[in-house]
């Protein structure tokens, strides 16, 4: 019979590093993300479910990590956006193309984006226009800069970053 | 955003979760959290105790019925789950063109059929796809399993059957028959936003099917449009006449979207459109 507790030990992956804490059971992983591990990459835009500003992908697939608590991505593998880029800088091909497509403004939406569609290429390399659309409907850009930002998806399915 | 303090549990089986449920006063089942965790920051929920779901894969599962005749999808099965499913193309696939409308990629990844019929909010898509289905819905509790049908099931805003102490095990929809259609229609805000009035609609050879969300607290039957319907004529005209004074008929809420003459109005126009595409797809 498990029990009952407010507080629990979690062990996740995240980024291919193993971490092991002890996080109350009301923490958003989002808040366990930038406050206890200081991956501030991840944002907090809406902090309601609708902004996307805060997706990173869990087991493989895009989240938002505010509505979802800490406790719940026990043992699970997460990647943030800190994890795309290789340790010695050399950016992805989609982050490269946000890069040469000039797909951020303000910045605070693009770690968002790149997670969406990150999960997107992984599942479908080579995404039309309406499928990058669709990919990105949970991920909002108040700069409204989304054409930019969907050339530079699209892009990289044809091979055009690099 | 910071959360009131709240006890957790795992539980590793059904019948463990079901005891948690039962045992602790203000407990309550966490499927894929993309409601209630959001309606925990708003305060708007305030569980002592949260009974996470996430470990009881028999609840993940979508599989035939014995005897073939309906797709069994367990409560915790994500929208995203449903969307990829080669049993819900085969068995009723209008399930899993609703599920990729419902909200956005994110949610869909972790929102779940189950979670999304116990909240019962008036708005959501299950509802009255399940209700115009004819779903019917297995619950466990600590004296047994019992299984309701959709009316049985939506009891009210944010109610349902699921009684304090009991967990919904999974949802039955009958599979599609040779020479019948399904169809969900209606008005949001926005591509995939919320609905304001919508209506499902099943045609076939004995005639129609019709549900309406958002005009009530429950899915709403359209009984009186169903009976015009009874002959099976689904031409467009005999179609709008049937749905005259439907939108009279119904006692729907207002907000600042939409008066309830105008969600009326919406409700009606629903249940036209997704009788017609009902109806074109039951041909073929």
């Amino acid at each position: 019979m498990s029990t009952t507790s407010t507080t629990r030990t979690i062990s996740v992956e995240i980024n291919g590093t193993s971490y092991e804490r002890d996080v109350p059971a009301s923490l958003l992983l989002v808040h366990f993300l930038r406050d206890d591990l200081d991956l501030t990459g991840t944002h907090v835009g809406c902090d309601t479910g609708s902004c996307g500003a805060c997706t990173v992908q869990l087991s493989g697939e895009a989240i938002k990590s505010c509505c979802m608590l800490a406790v719940q991505a026990d043992g699970s593998s997460i990647t943030t956006v800190e994890g795309l880029a290789s340790d010695e800088g050399e950016l992805t091909p989609l982050q490269q193309s946000f890069h040469e497509h000039h797909a951020l403004q303000c910045g605070y939406c693009t770690p968002g984006m790149l997670m969406s569609a990150t999960a997107l290429l992984e599942k479908n390399p080579r995404p039309t226009e309406h499928e990058v659309k669709v990919a990105l409907q949970g991920n909002i850009c108040r700069c409204t800069g989304y054409w930019n930002i969907i050339e530079a998806v699209v892009a990289v399915g044809e091979g055009g970053a690099r | 955003m910071l959360l009131r303090e709240v006890e957790y549990a795992r539980p590793a089986t059904v019948e463990e979760a079901i005891a948690l449920l039962s045992e602790n006063d203000g407990a309550r089942a966490l499927a894929g959290g993309q409601t209630l965790v959001n309606v925990m920051k708003a305060r708007a929920a305030s569980p002592d105790v949260l009974v996470d779901l996430a470990d009881l894969d028999e609840l993940r599962t979508i599989s035939f019925s014995a005897d073939q005749s309906a797709i069994e999808l367990g409560a915790m099965v994500t929208n995203t789950q449903v969307i990829a499913s080669s049993e819900v193309e085969v068995a009723r696939p209008i399930l899993a063109e609703v599920a990729a409308t419902i909200a956005d990629v994110q949610i869909r990844n972790r929102g779940t059929v189950g979670g999304n019929v116990c909240v019962n909010d008036p708005t959501n898509h299950y509802p009255p796809l399940l209700a115009a289905l004819g779903a019917s819905f297995t619950i466990r509790g600590t004296s047994g399993e019992r299984t309701v049908s959709a009316e049985e099931f939506f009891l009210g805003v944010y109610m349902t059957a699921v009684a304090e102490g009991e967990l919904l095990i999974r949802i039955s929809v009958p599979t599609r028959t040779p020479g019948t259609g399904d169809a969900m229609a209606g008005i949001t805000l926005g591509a995939h936003g919320t609905y304001l009035a919508s209506a499902v609609a099943t045609v076939g050879v004995d005639g129609a099917r019709i549900a309406l969300g958002c005009v009530s607290s429950v899915p709403v039957r359209a009984t009186a449009m169903e009976d015009q319907l009874a002959d099976g004529d689904f031409s467009e005209a005999a179609v709008r006449a049937a749905a005259q004074g439907l939108a009279a008929s119904l006692d729907p809420p207002s907000d600042v979207h939409a008066s309830a003459e105008y969600r009326g109005h919406l409700a009606e126009v629903s249940a036209v459109r997704a009788v017609l595409q009902a109806a074109e797809r039951a041909k073929g």
